[in-house]
This record gives C-alpha cells, sequence and structure tokens, in this order.
C-alpha cells in the first residue's frame, strides 16, 4: 500500500507544476450558479453571438442551465429558425478577415484553450489605444484585433505606464489601468457582468461537465465497493498460498 | 444441465482445443506465488489495450477523418453522441494511462532482471509494444485536429528530415504532402485504427505466449521451474495462474479503476498534461504555437533529442540520440553481466545505477515539458564561453550522459557489482 501511494505521489508533480500565469486575475465564477449562467448566455448571445460562433453549441443545450425550450426561444434565438440549431453567424469569414485581420474565433471551446482566468482578465483588460485600428487594445492580448465591444457597459480605461522599483529594488515598468470615462456600469457591476460571461462560456467549453461530475462519485462510489468484495475475494483464496 | 455442458465442451475439444488452452495459459499455468505491486502492471497493461480498443470503436463510429471536419467531429462526440463524452475521456485519459502502465512494466523488468535469459525473446516483443504503442500515440494524437495535434506531427515528420541523403524524401512519404494535411490526417486514421492495432495485438499474443513458454520471473529471479515436485512436476513455489491471479489482479483493477476514473471524472484535462489547452484551439498551418511540446509520455525523448547539440549544422545527431535512446532498452538482455537477476541481490553498484536512470529519466521527462529557458540563464564571466547559455539545456545534457551511461557502462558495472547469495526457492 506504501508504494502504491509512492506510484501515485509520482503523477503529483504532473498537477502542480500546471502553473498558470501569475499576472492573470483570478476569476470569480460558480458553475452551480444557474442564475449567473443564464445571465452569461444572455451577455453572451446579445453581444457575442454577432461576430463570434459557437458552432459545436446547441441552443437547446441552454436546458442544462435551467432554461426551458420557450424561454430560448423568446429570449434568445436572434441568429437561427430552431432551437435545435447550432450557434453559428452570419458573418463570412473572408469579410471577417478583411475587417479585423483575423476571423473571430468559434468560441465554443475558448474557455478550455484559454482557461476562465484568461479570459476574465482579457474582458477587463481593454483600454483606448489611438495607434490601433480599432482604437482598442487589450492587456493579456497585445494588439489584439478585436474591439472593445463591452465599452458603453465598461467606459473607457486608459493604461498608465510609471516606473517604480520592485521588490528586488530594480526599476520596472508598472502598467496599471485607469478608468478614464465611466460606463454604463460601475467597476463592480462590470466584473459582474464578465463574471457571468465568462461563467457561461466555461460551461458552453464542456456541458457535459456537471454529468460528469455526478457519474464520476457514483463510479467511484462502485469501484469502492468493489475493491472491498475484491479484497476480501482474494483474502479468502489466498488462504491456501500463505 | 451438466451433462448438456459436459457434452458441449467435450465436443468443442475434440475439434478445438479449449480445455487444453485454458488449461495451458490459466488453471495449470504455475506462476510463482511471491508476485508483488510491480506484478500488476502487466494485466493492467492488457486491461487499458482492450479499454483503447472498444473505446476506440465507438469514437470511429462518430470521428471523421478529414481536414475539414476532425475538430468539429469531436466536439460532436463530446456534446450530442449518447455518452460520447465518457467515451472520448476513457480513450483520451486510457492512452496516458497506458503509458503510465507500461513505464512501470518496464521498469519491473529492469528490478528484478525479468530480460535475462531464458527471456530474452519475451523482452524484445516488449520492446516492438512498446515502439507500436509509441507509433499509435503519435498518429492518434493527430486525429483531434488541434493546434498540438498538428505542430506536433509537424515537428516529429520533420525529424526525419535530417536523416542524411534520404530525410527529405522521407518526410515527404510520411507527410502525403508538403505539408501536414489532409493526407497525413487520412494515413494517420488508417494507421491507428487498423495497422498499428493489428501489429499491436499479434505482438502481445507473442509476448504471452513466450512468457507461457518460459515462465514468469519474480522479485527474488529464482527459476521455480528448477525445483518440482517429483510427483506432480508442478513448480514447488508456483500457484496456478487462476484462480490465484486471477483473482488478486482483480484487486489491482479494482485500485487501478479508482486512480482512472479520479483523473477520467474530476480531471480529464489532468492539468493539461493528459489533453493539453491548445489542443482545443483548431489547427491553423499558418500559425505555429509558441511552445510546442509532446505529449509528457515523449517528454524524455523529447529532451534528449533538445539537448545533443548540432553537429556541422545538422539536427541529426539529436535525431539519432533520441531514437538510440528509445531502442537500447532492447539490447539490456545483452548488456547485463550480473550474476543475479534481482535487484534484491544486486550490489549497490547496480541500485545507484538504476536510481540515477529513474532520475534521469523523469527530470527529462519533466524538462521535455517546459521551455529550454525554464530555469534561466547562467550568469557571470565564465558563462560567456558556453555555446549554449540556458541552465536547462545543460541539465537535460547531463541527464542524456547518464541515462546512456547507465546502458553503456552496464557490462562492466553489473560483472563488478558484489551480489548476494540467491536463494534456493523463492522468499516470502
Amino acid at each position: 500500500m506504501k508504494k502504491l501511494i509512492l506510484m501515485l505521489s509520482l503523477l503529483v508533480p504532473l498537477a502542480v507544476l500546471a502553473n498558470e500565469d501569475a499576472a492573470l486575475q483570478h476569476a470569480p465564477i460558480n458553475p452551480n450558479n444557474q442564475a449567473s449562467l443564464q445571465r452569461g448566455a444572455k451577455v453572451f448571445v446579445n453581444y457575442c453571438l454577432n461576430c463570434h460562433s459557437a458552432a459545436y453549441m446547441r441552443y437547446n443545450r441552454l436546458a442544462d442551465i435551467g432554461l426551458t425550450e420557450a424561454q430560448i426561444k423568446a429570449n434568445l434565438l436572434f441568429a437561427a429558425e430552431k432551437v435545435g440549431e447550432p450557434m453559428t453567424v452570419a458573418m463570412n469569414k473572408k469579410d471577417a478577415k478583411d475587417w479585423f485581420g483575423v476571423p473571430p474565433p468559434d468560441l465554443s471551446v475558448e474557455a478550455r484553450a484559454r482557461g476562465a482566468d484568461w479570459l476574465y482578465t482579457y474582458l477587463r483588460g481593454f483600454y483606448r489605444d489611438d495607434t490601433r485600428p480599432t482604437g482598442w487594445n487589450n492587456t493579456v492580448f497585445d494588439k489584439v484585433g478585436m474591439p472593445h465591444i463591452l465599452w458603453q457597459l465598461q467606459g473607457q480605461q486608459i493604461l498608465k505606464v510609471e516606473e517604480k522599483l520592485d521588490a528586488h529594488g530594480e526599476k520596472a515598468e508598472m502598467h496599471t489601468l485607469v478608468l478614464d470615462k465611466p460606463g454604463l456600469l460601475s467597476p463592480a457591476e462590470y466584473d459582474g457582468v464578465v463574471a457571468d460571461l465568462v461563467n457561461y462560456l466555461v460551461f458552453m467549453g464542456e456541458p457535459a461537465k456537471n454529468q460528469r461530475l455526478h457519474l464520476g462519485l457514483i463510479v467511484l462510489l462502485f469501484l469502492g465497493l468493489f475493491y472491498v468484495i475484491a479484497f476480501y475475494l482474494k483474502k479468502e483464496f489466498w488462504k491456501d498460498v500463505h | 444441465m451438466e451433462k448438456y455442458l459436459t457434452g458441449l465442451l467435450g465436443w468443442i475439444d475434440e475439434r478445438f482445443p479449449l480445455t487444453a488452452n485454458w488449461k495451458a495459459h490459466l488453471s495449470e499455468y504455475y506462476a510463482p506465488k511471491n508476485f508483488n505491486f510491480w506484478y500488476y502492471f502487466g494485466s493492467l497493461a492488457m486491461l487499458v489495450l482492450v479499454l483503447q480498443i472498444v473505446t476506440g470503436i465507438f469514437l470511429t463510429m462518430h470521428y471523421k477523418p478529414d481536414a475539414e471536419l476532425a475538430f468539429a467531429s469531436v466536439e460532436y462526440i463530446m456534446r450530442d453522441v449518447s455518452w460520447g463524452w465518457l467515451i472520448r475521456y476513457m480513450h483520451s485519459t486510457g492512452s496516458s494511462m497506458f503509458f503510465v502502465v507500461v513505464y512501470l512494466h518496464m521498469l519491473r523488468g529492469m528490478l528484478y532482471g525479468s530480460y535475462r535469459n531464458p527471456r530474452e525473446l519475451l523482452w524484445l516483443f516488449g520492446v516492438g509494444i512498446f515502439l507500436c504503442l509509441m507509433g499509435e500515440a503519435f498518429f492518434g494524437y493527430l486525429l483531434p485536429w488541434g493546434q498540438m495535434s498538428y505542430w506536433g506531427a509537424q515537428v516529429i515528420i520533420n525529424l526525419f528530415t535530417s536523416i542524411p541523403f534520404i530525410g527529405p524524401d522521407i518526410s515527404l512519404w510520411v507527410r502525403g504532402d508538403y505539408t501536414v494535411s489532409d493526407a497525413t490526417l487520412n494515413r494517420f486514421f488508417a494507421f491507428h485504427v487498423a495497422a498499428l492495432p493489428l501489429v499491436l495485438l499479434g505482438l502481445v499474443a507473442a509476448h504471452i505466449i513466450a512468457l507461457h513458454e518460459v515462465g514468469s520471473n519474480n522479485p527474488d529471479g529464482v527459476e521455480i521451474k528448477k525445483l518440482k515436485d517429483p510427483k506432480t512436476h508442478i513448480p514447488l513455489d508456483g500457484i496456478p495462474f487462476h484462480p490465484y491471479y486471477t483473482v488478486k489482479d482483480i484487486v489491482g483493477v479494482a485500485v487501478f479503476l479508482i486512480v482512472f476514473s479520479a483523473i477520467l471524472f474530476f480531471a480529464p484535462e489532468m492539468g493539461g498534461y493528459f489533453l493539453e489547452a491548445n489542443n482545443f484551439i483548431p489547427a491553423d498551418s499558418l500559425k505555429t504555437p509558441p511552445h510546442i511540446a509532446p505529449v509528457w509520455y515523449f517528454t524524455p525523448y523529447y529532451s534528449i533529442l533538445r539537448a545533443v547539440p548540432p553537429i556541422l549544422n545538422s539536427q541529426f545527431p539529436g535525431v539519432a540520440a533520441m531514437g538510440l535512446s528509445v531502442m537500447v532498452f532492447a539490447l539490456l538482455p545483452w548488456l547485463d553481466r550480473s550474476p543475479v537477476k534481482s535487484i534484491r541481490y544486486r550490489g549497490n553498484q547496480y541500485k545507484v545505477w538504476l536510481a540515477l536512470f529513474v532520475i534521469s529519466f523523469l527530470v527529462l521527462g519533466y524538462l521535455g515539458t517546459e521551455p529550454t529557458n525554464v530555469w534561466g540563464q547562467f550568469s557571470g564571466s565564465w558563462a560567456e564561453h558556453l555555446d549554449i547559455k540556458e541552465r536547462a539545456t545543460w541539465a537535460a545534457r547531463l541527464f542524456t550522459l547518464v541515462y546512456f551511461l547507465f546502458f553503456v557502462l552496464m557490462p562492466w558495472y553489473s560483472k563488478i557489482d558484489k551480489t548476494k547469495p540467491v536463494p534456493e526457492r523463492v522468499t516470502g
């Protein structure tokens, strides 16, 4: 048994070593908060789903976050006819490339590629930059092609660059975002909207996740029981060997 | 009823050696009674093989080997196919766990000298299985058609380019195109689901037939066939595989499945080591990811590849070293000159070398997952003379050297090592 634990502990560094970039802010999301997921879906459909598709996600999968088909049809179905259709957009890739430099990526699994913290930091990290064609730049995605689509909600931030002494007493550039012109929402309210959106994006990345966790507990419980039976079966048989 | 069953069995036995095979391989195959923890991994490897084949068949029913459709079809499996997510995660977790189990199985062989006379051929079949498994993993990893799939394949196929004279043609031949493309995806699919599984199954059958011919080694490295009961001709230290080891292996299966399920259901990405974040971005031939790393089970060899400096502007030495680092296992039966098999009766020299080898393997494995600047650079005036200043590169070179010295020096240190007397019969 000791050896088994030793062997399993060899796997631990794998998990520990996967550290996230320290500069990212922690996304305060809760996958069990259905109200937040539903608000996030609303933001997604209203703001993101004009340029970004989520082509692997069907509208009726939103039932998983507690919405009925009637609710989906009434409130969220702008770009499709039937509730079983995937979340596609009308913008074609060639136009998109001309307008933004790169076609906006499909967002179905964006949360799995980027991670929740990156998305949260990214969506809060837009600032005015007149050298960019869109007039916007981003702290975690330099020279980003996407304009700040939520700017009316957040307002306009600017990037302040100061030279300061860091912990080692060396000069370092400190970048801070300052809200230059406030938007419709207070910073705290805006952070809440972004958190809801990120929560939704994470859900959409793997809609089966809750089912996975739930089934996992049952499977482990079964295997635990199976282990006990297997253990005593082996003990019974091996009586004649020892 | 019983008479009917016996009758049926008799009917079959007259036409097919069912009972004879059952006896030869299970109920009258005598295995040493002192198997320990390390002896679970053979049967576990079989379990994972079956798991991979069964889940693979179901994935094949929904997967589309087409550069335009592959990525989407994987997401279709994850979302729209009933229990598709479970089947896919079983397959992806299974591939990593296959290597965990096989690496431990190989280390068992090295701990107890299982490759020694008369088990050389058994070991060679095993090395064949290992190579085949690496091929399976490599071909299979392209199929989800994510960025890591694409660029990983691009990098590995380009390695062949460095082979003098024929390299570029070989790469082109393997790829079927000038870049990794739909043609590459289709042939990799064929290799992954048909060609290599057939070879793998054949090798596994040969591995087991060879094992049952020579008999299992054990933690004492004692040949149990030397001491048999004069009347029954059954080895004194042997017990029938069935039921004793079948019930024991079921306990191992239970523990393994608990670990397996814990990963599958609660951390299927395993922190980005089993499923990489970059692979959730569809393959893009115009966008090279900043950091391309193979999946964890290939990283020790990838480290060796990166560690060896180019000679005359050719990367071939690194590629050759990487190939050698995998193939060298096949030579073990002839490199080891110790009079004893098991580490229990070997002296300190072998123990220290094996420990150094395992440490090298793990450190190289870690370094292979990271960019070469992970440990920063050497500073100071002496560092100016270094060709490459990165600490991690030098560490990888040192451990690559240790990795190979373990094999190269083995004929000497294993021979002069002080050994303890081996008992007549197995202990414990």
